[in-house]
């Protein structure tokens, strides 16, 4: 029954974003909202390995990059089309999440995370060698007219998003609510143990790896057409990483609530804070919002209300 | 292209940008290796050791390594204030150790931001009678740039060494390490010892940040790229040994020189995380691992 009614909801949801675009006409509440849905994206798909089993990834930007690159590739090459740009991109990174997954077996915790960050570092170097896609001086893609109904470009990419965010949090919803979602909470509670009881524990891992990397490239893909002008630095800017692993650290990590909550509030303040002051004071405002959470509220947003709620109930 | 003068040069300046590395990583080898704190946030505190030297230099003329010295005490007090948050926070409460990756995380971004909106995104750079000159050996050039932040670097090394091996504070460092649980049964407590641990290894970014300025100019997020670096010289000199430390930076150095000497400088980052991959999948103990 409850399946259900979100279900609708997401549909809703959908229907909206497609509504809302033949209404307002502003172009950049689009550009905010985009910036804002994709953290969506990146949020939940970071949660699915780092709040459900416990696996910090430092990375993100490497798996978003590597969406994103995906799609120069395919758009130089080929002049793919956009649904094709964001398979082929989920497609590349959850290969490289899957890698990533049997990298598990010998790296545990800290070593893990730090291993994703050099990763991000590697594949950036590579990048920045590889003059096809632009090199270290980046490269200039040109947007395709405005498709179907959509009297801009821009709007479109808005409605992917949204649909794109739907399909991340109905995938993490899912993970959350299915024997998988246990599996992977057992991981992060003791993985011995798990194992132990026969928790198939590699599989788990290499399946949160898969699914985590191909959402994060899935983001990633639709990145070149928004910004048209895509470099090294600004598709693994290391800010993807900190915001995909402190909005779920601020809305919660146990659910999928929790990403999606932390991801609209930083995100928006970021974007007020982008325009009303500077954007380098938005990443002073994560910072301290996120070492503020960790230190008095590890249990982000929800676990807060949650707490609140037994108190008033008991 | 390739030349023995080439080579030999380049070998040369590997070596001394691996004594200027181990400057760079003591710290790390200290928190990380001895006390398992895994202070990410060390790089941010070495570019703010550059930029107090910065400071100094420009305002005052002051040299950067005494800059460095002088500054050597205000940075242990800041590592002390930065332990007992940690240990009150996270440590104190059996918290998992992601959590505190994450603190260590977000205070790597506030420093580098708020240098960011005191400074600029400019490169800044320190001025020295002593920085432009060269050495000249039958063709080969020994930059003073580079000569003098090694020296330094490898003088910090044997100070860290001697401290830990010989003095009563140092022992009581490696006897934390050894067993936390030991070390309370004897009466003493852990805590105390691990924030001057902790403390030492943050007031090591002072001179380090001096000498970093020194190689080149530097700017507020210049220290990501020596997270991946300063983890892979930790972990490959082996966690927690000073002597293995030194080693690190300079097979770290060599590489890196080697590297951008002869495929261009563009690939050197890669050599650095590349490394650290292959280190914690095929060695995690380390060269000179315990």
């Amino acid at each position: 029954m409850k399946n259900k009614w979100l279900l609708a909801l997401a549909i809703v949801i959908v229907l909206l974003g497609f509504a809302l675009t033949r209404v307002v006409k502003n172009p950049y509440l689009y550009f905010a909202s985009y910036v804002i849905l994709q953290y969506i994206v990146l949020a939940t798909a970071w949660n699915i390995l780092g709040g459900y089993t416990g696996y910090v990834n430092f990375g993100t930007a490497a798996f978003f990059a590597l969406g994103a690159y995906t799609s120069i590739f395919l758009i130089k090459a080929f002049a793919a089309p956009l649904p094709l740009l964001i398979l082929a991109g989920g497609l590349v990174s959850g290969l490289l999440g899957l890698g990533i997954g049997y990298l598990t077996l010998r790296l545990r915790g800290v070593f893990f995370a730090i291993a994703t960050l050099a990763l991000a570092v590697v594949l950036q170097t590579m990048v920045i060698n590889w003059q096809y896609v632009g090199g270290a001086k980046g490269i200039n893609i040109i947007r395709p007219r405005a498709v179907l109904f959509f009297t801009s470009y821009v709007e479109f990419l808005f409605a992917v998003m949204v649909l794109l965010a739907v399909v991340a949090v109905a995938v993490a919803w899912w993970i959350e609510h299915s024997w998988i979602g246990r599996g992977l909470a057992a991981i992060r509670d003791n993985e011995e143990a798990a194992e132990c009881m026969g928790v198939p524990t590699l599989k788990l891992k290499v399946f949160a790896t898969t699914v985590s990397g191909f959402l994060m490239g899935v983001a990633g893909a639709p990145f070149p057409y928004y910004l048209t002008f895509v470099e090294p630095s600004s598709a693994f800017n290391l800010d993807y990483g900190v915001n995909s692993l402190a909005m779920p650290m601020i809305g919660g990590t146990t659910t999928w609530m929790g990403p999606v909550i932390g991801a609209v509030l930083l995100g928006t303040a970021q974007q007020v804070a982008t325009v009303t002051i500077s954007s380098a004071l938005n990443l002073l405002i994560v910072g301290v919002v996120l070492v503020g959470f960790v230190i008095l509220a590890p249990e982000g947003i929800v676990g807060l209300a949650k707490r609140l709620m037994r108190r008033r109930s008991a | 292209m390739f030349s023995v003068e080439l080579l030999l040069n380049a070998l040369i300046a590997g070596l001394l940008l691996g004594g200027f590395y181990a400057a760079v990583s003591l710290g790390i080898s200290v928190a990380f290796g001895l006390l398992d704190v895994v202070n990410i946030a060390h790089p941010a505190f070495i570019i703010l050791g550059s930029y107090a030297a910065y400071v100094m230099n420009v305002s005052y003329g002051y040299d950067p390594i005494v800059t460095g010295l002088i500054f050597t005490p205000i940075f242990y007090l800041l590592g002390v204030i930065v332990y007992w948050i940690y240990y009150a926070s996270f440590e104190k409460k059996g918290e998992d150790p992601l959590r505190g990756l994450v603190f260590f995380f977000g205070l790597l971004f506030i420093i580098e931001v708020s240098l960011l909106l005191k400074y600029g995104v400019d490169y800044r750079l320190v001025e020295a009678a002593y920085i432009g000159q060269s050495i000249r050996f039958k063709g080969i050039g020994i930059a003073m740039r580079l000569l003098v932040p090694c020296v330094v670097g490898v003088l910090m090394t044997l100070a860290l060494s001697l401290f830990l091996s010989r003095s009563f504070y140092g022992r009581a460092i490696m006897g934390v390490s050894q067993d936390s649980l030991a070390i309370r049964l004897m009466g003493a407590n852990p805590m105390r010892i691990k924030t001057i641990a902790f403390g030492v290894g943050i007031a090591t970014a002072s001179l380090a940040g001096a000498l970093l300025i020194m190689i080149g100019p530097v700017e507020p997020s210049i220290g990501r790229e020596y997270i991946g670096r300063v983890f892979a010289i930790t972990v490959l000199g082996g966690m927690g040994s000073v002597a293995g430390t030194l080693l690190g930076g300079l097979v770290l150095g060599v590489v890196e020189s080697l590297t951008s000497t002869f495929y261009g400088p563009s690939w050197s980052p890669a050599v650095s995380f590349g490394i650290l991959l292959l280190a914690l999948a095929v060695r995690p103990a380390g060269l000179l691992g315990r």
